[in-house]
């Protein structure tokens, strides 16, 4: 009795305000880039959550593999020297 | 405690060594309280169990908008027309989330929605019960988002990512709705008589039925202890229910009404709330489809997909124009 509707999927991605980054929100199915948009708007902003917003196709999103975790993240590892707290000779220095 | 998360059957008796490698490491995010994502590998009966919960909360979103859209032309102010479109609006937005969250796991919004319309799905039986005056609208904020808002708090925190996001944002819109349902009962228990009378006979009616919203006792649940040991159930149904109870049973002193239970009490030695007896009889009954409105809402829901065909269907035309010009 539903006729399919395959409408694509959406992710949003909410600026909650000037000078912060879009943050992801949730998703949404509709059949074009605007009714995405005002879609969006009536979803995810409905108390003033924001200020600007992204949508972006479901489809479009290239993501990183989570069985592949590990190998992938691998290269910090080991690299303690990348973070000030790896420095311990120069603390107690004042303005370091 | 060490996982306890049974071993699903695969294709073989035998788990091969990535099934196991898999299992582990899916235990291991339960055991640590992180979060299982979208892509991680899950047992296929968490997926299951997801999909089903997930869906039939989205189900009882969009079928709980009915109840009180029914009111909208009836409230009886202008203001309270507009908490309620706005309320009713939350509810849609909510079912949204919902279906979304449970999009992640493998099935289409069309599946659930077909799940939906064919009556396959199940859905919150509170919602079965008709909202017959502008009092329901109080007692049903007030108790069913009450009850509602009790269950849904513990799951921000469920395994599950995209689940307890969605809850996040529910939960935060959800306590305008029982506060709002509160207000419209204390200007009726300070009105004349008869709006006194009323917001009593909303209570009356609501008040059992929004008790058995947390489901069966933990001794006739059998599937709540697998749900807890995957952390999607952070409470059984009866220290659910204890919880609200005991709020109630203090929120409506303020009201200057009553529950409709003399025996309620705290028992002091067992520490927990006595309630009567709740009629689990009728509430199987409803959840089987043969409660007050189940035909009325599920036909409604119908109608209202049927109704909105052709702006589907104009939409679909318009994308595809639009990509056509595109291309050209």
């Amino acid at each position: 009795m539903s006729q399919q509707s395959n409408w694509p999927l959406w992710e949003v991605f909410v600026r909650s305000s000037r000078g912060l980054s879009h943050v992801h929100a949730g998703s949404l199915h509709a059949p074009d880039q605007q009714m995405a948009l005002r879609n969006a708007r009536d979803l995810y902003t409905r108390r003033n959550e924001g200020v600007s917003l992204w949508v972006v196709k479901s489809s479009d999103i290239i993501s990183s593999d989570p069985g592949e975790k590990d190998s992938f993240f691998e290269s910090p590892q080991g690299k303690d020297y990348r973070h000030a707290t790896y420095y311990k000779a120069s603390e107690g220095v004042k303005h370091l | 405690m060490a996982p306890t998360t049974p071993q699903e059957p695969g294709l073989s008796a035998v788990p091969s060594y990535e099934e196991e490698q898999s299992q582990a490491r899916f235990d291991a995010l339960i055991d640590q309280d992180s979060r299982v994502e979208p892509r991680d590998w899950m047992p296929e009966k968490y997926r299951k169990t997801l999909s089903r919960q997930i869906s039939q909360h989205a189900h009882s979103e969009i079928i709980g908008m009915q109840p009180e859209a029914n009111w909208i032309t009836r409230a009886p102010s202008l203001k309270r027309k507009s908490i309620l479109m706005a309320k009713v609006q939350d509810e849609a937005g909510h079912g949204l989330y919902l279906y979304s969250a449970a999009e992640t796991l493998g099935t289409t919004r069309d599946e659930y929605n077909e799940q939906l319309l064919s009556g396959k799905a199940k859905y919150s039986s509170i919602f079965n019960y008709p909202a017959r005056t502008w009092a329901d609208m109080g007692a049903i904020g007030w108790l069913v988002d009450g009850a509602a808002i009790a269950n849904q708090v513990p799951l921000c925190r469920a395994s599950y990512g995209p689940y307890g996001r969605a809850m996040v944002r529910v939960c935060k819109e959800e306590s305008f709705h029982q506060r709002q349902g509160f207000e419209i009962l204390l200007s009726l228990s300070r009105g004349t008589e008869a709006q006194k009378k009323m917001a009593q006979d909303a209570i009356n009616r609501f008040y059992e039925p929004s008790l058995m919203m947390f489901g069966p006792p933990d001794d006739q649940s059998p599937n709540s202890q697998q749900s807890m040991a995957w952390k999607i159930k952070r409470f059984s149904n009866d220290e659910l229910r204890q919880r609200f109870v005991g709020m109630i049973a203090e929120q409506v002193k303020v009201l200057g009404l009553t529950l409709p239970d003399p025996q309620l009490h705290f028992d002091e030695e067992k520490k927990q709330w006595i309630h009567k007896d709740l009629n689990w009889d009728e509430f199987m009954a409803v959840i089987k489809g043969n409660g007050p409105a189940n035909a009325q809402r599920l036909e409604r829901r119908r109608e209202a997909h049927r109704e909105g065909a052709w702006v589907r269907e104009a939409a679909a035309a318009y994308a595809a124009k639009q990509a056509r010009s595109e291309v050209a």
